[in-house]
């Protein structure tokens, strides 16, 4: 209210000839002069991309240094490619890069159908009440924190006083402790992910699904579409671009592997197949303080990243016709 | 049909049950659910799982931590998103296909954890309440929620109404679009805030002193590690068992809050994630 009104801009706006903008210079000055504010607005959240995102990156030239604390990040010594030669050549090598591989495949793999199948069942149910109660309930567990997912498996896995070997034990067999076993952690690590964004998953295609035209679904009946038919004809194509995108996105994050659920089902039994990039460069950078491997070893993880999300980009676009870009 | 009923059954009881089983075994005798006794009713009702880990001085300040934590981060996180998204959704805001890229860049390609740990360091936030908050201020799924939102569901004559008025553009936003922006923004504070009360990691590397613990590195240490049983004069079985009873009354409370929001805030997060699939 005490403010003058802005009278650069209603004169601006007045002027039928404002110009939709050319590439020409003198075009940002013009547009910082008339829209200073909204320059003005994206400086903090635009520092905040620089400090903790762009700078990081630029930190992670310490990965081809011998960093150490004394001479900082720019006056330590050049190192080559030392650091990732040392963890090729590292035994743990392969085991590391093949669990984090395996993990994200299987989570992939498993993860990826469930979705789809309760959005194309959900999507046939007429009966409000029922539809809601299902959706509310397989959604629900997304929003319970990876501590208490893990500890819950624990303790439903558990060989003394668990659920599961209640029921085992029910049928005769004897208790087992699976979280103690290299073979089932995987098991355990990619159920426990499909039970908890299972539903979450789903809305998004739910919401694809609230989107297909109603005249298909005229079309199919005309034909003499059967329930199944309709799904495979229409349902399915309809929902194909969002399928691409969201498949595109979870292979772009194969490597990207929950780091948080690894290390909190890890224990000292199941290193064998538990232990993963993400966790393995925590151990040796946090608890080691072997910073300048640790950055490689992350260095090397994103990049193979980065390379497999344009390649099913590139892919996609090539099969399908869309991509992310 | 019938199939279609009998597929949604099993995924409602497979969500369910684990829950349900948790929920009742909180409340069970801690003697019943060491020996098995427990399985979809609670036996010899009590409340002792709750009595303990509501007078854990631990887990209270991990609750009063994380209260803070979520609440001041949150409204860090949206501040900074919609002053990201708003002038990023504007055609007339030149430049913002560089700096659109340049955010977008940073889901591709990242750092890493101790570049980013370097950072945090270095901006001397190590072990201060700072770096469980501004670290992560702003995500860039939710900068793009936002500026699809801008885009395409409010139309472009609210603005220029209010430019008509002679409203500049900080007012424009605070008083026209806001406010036909309230779904959206309920949306991303849910984001932000779930990622908030759900996480230890940032704590697990950026914080020693345990006073500033958000309450899911305090579960972790308890639930996990079994550092801590909360249950220091009793016998060593009773403390065994106590223990594991206080597990299952954790679990509870602390997914209390947030299974609390969730259903005010369920049917705007469908709208909000519809418009988020419809970009992409």
């Amino acid at each position: 209210m005490t403010q003058a009104p802005p009278l650069p801009t209603l004169a601006a706006n007045k002027l039928p000839a404002d110009p939709t903008p050319h590439r020409r210079p003198g075009r940002l000055r013009k547009a910082l002069r008339r829209r200073w504010q909204l320059y003005l607005l994206v400086i903090p959240p635009l520092a905040y991309f620089v400090m903790f995102q762009y700078v990081p990156m630029a930190n992670g030239i310490i990965a081809f240094k011998h960093y150490n604390v004394i001479e900082g990040i720019w006056g330590s010594d050049w190192a080559g490619l030392e650091y990732f030669e040392r963890f090729f050549t590292n035994p743990m090598f392969t085991t590391v890069v093949s669990n984090t591989f395996l993990l994200s495949l299987y989570a992939l793999i498993a993860s990826f159908p469930i979705p789809i199948i309760l959005a194309l069942a959900l999507n046939e149910i007429r009966g409000r009440f029922f539809k809601r109660t299902v959706q509310m309930v397989t959604y629900a567990p997304y929003f319970i924190s990876t501590v208490i997912v893990v500890s819950m498996a624990i303790l439903i896995l558990s060989p003394r006083i668990g659920l599961i070997s209640e029921v085992t034990g029910f049928f005769g067999l004897p208790a087992t402790d699976y979280l103690a076993q290299p073979d089932f952690f995987r098991h355990v690590y990619v159920w426990t992910e499909v039970w908890q964004t299972a539903g979450y998953s789903a809305v998004i295609y739910l919401a694809a699904l609230a989107g297909v035209d109603p005249a298909l679904y005229e079309a199919a009946k005309v034909d003499g579409a059967n329930r199944l038919q309709k799904i495979w004809h229409v349902d399915l194509p309809s929902i194909t671009p969002t399928i691409v995108v969201v498949l595109i996105l979870s292979v772009g994050s194969i490597m990207a592997v929950g780091f948080e659920k690894a290390f909190l089902l890890q224990n000292p039994l199941n290193l064998s197949q538990s232990e993963i990039i993400a966790t393995y460069t925590y151990k040796l950078g946090i608890q080691n303080a072997d910073f300048s491997l640790a950055t490689a070893v992350g260095l090397f993880n994103s990049v193979i990243n980065l390379v497999l999300l344009l390649v099913v980009n590139k892919v996609s676009k090539r099969v399908t016709g869309s991509g992310l870009w | 049909m019938i199939g279609v009923y009998i597929l949604l059954v099993t995924f409602l009881l497979v969500v369910l049950l684990p829950l349900w089983y948790i929920v009742v075994s909180s409340v069970s005798s801690p003697g019943a659910v060491s020996a098995g006794r427990v399985f979809l009713w609670p036996v010899e009702f009590t409340l002792r799982g709750y009595e303990v880990a509501l007078t854990n001085p631990k887990i209270l300040s991990g609750f009063a931590n994380s209260l803070f934590y979520t609440a001041v981060g949150t409204l860090l996180s949206v501040a900074l998103t919609v002053m990201l998204a708003y002038p990023l959704s504007r055609a007339d805001f030149v430049g913002r296909k560089v700096l659109t890229g340049a955010v977008v860049f940073t889901m591709l390609f990242a750092g890493g954890m101790i570049p980013t740990y370097l950072v945090v360091q270095a901006t001397g936030m190590l072990d201060t309440r700072w770096a469980m908050i501004i670290p992560k201020a702003v995500a860039v799924w939710p900068a793009i929620l936002a500026i699809t939102y801008f885009r395409s569901a409010i139309p472009d004559d609210v603005r220029e109404a209010g430019e008509i008025d002679g409203a500049s553009d900080l007012r424009i936003l605070w008083k026209l679009i806001l406010p036909l922006a309230t779904p959206m923004i309920a949306v991303i504070a849910l984001m932000y805030a779930i990622g908030q009360w759900n996480s230890y990691f940032d704590a697990l590397i950026y914080l020693r002193d345990d006073s500033l613990y958000p309450l899911q590195l305090v579960l972790r240490n308890i639930l996990i590690l079994n550092t801590d049983s909360g249950a220091d004069a009793a016998s060593a079985l009773e403390r065994q068992q106590l223990a594991n009873l206080l597990k299952y009354s954790l679990i509870v409370i602390s997914t209390v809050p947030m299974m609390l929001i969730y259903p005010f805030v369920a049917r705007y997060f469908t709208k909000g994630l519809l418009l988020g699939a419809v970009k992409g």
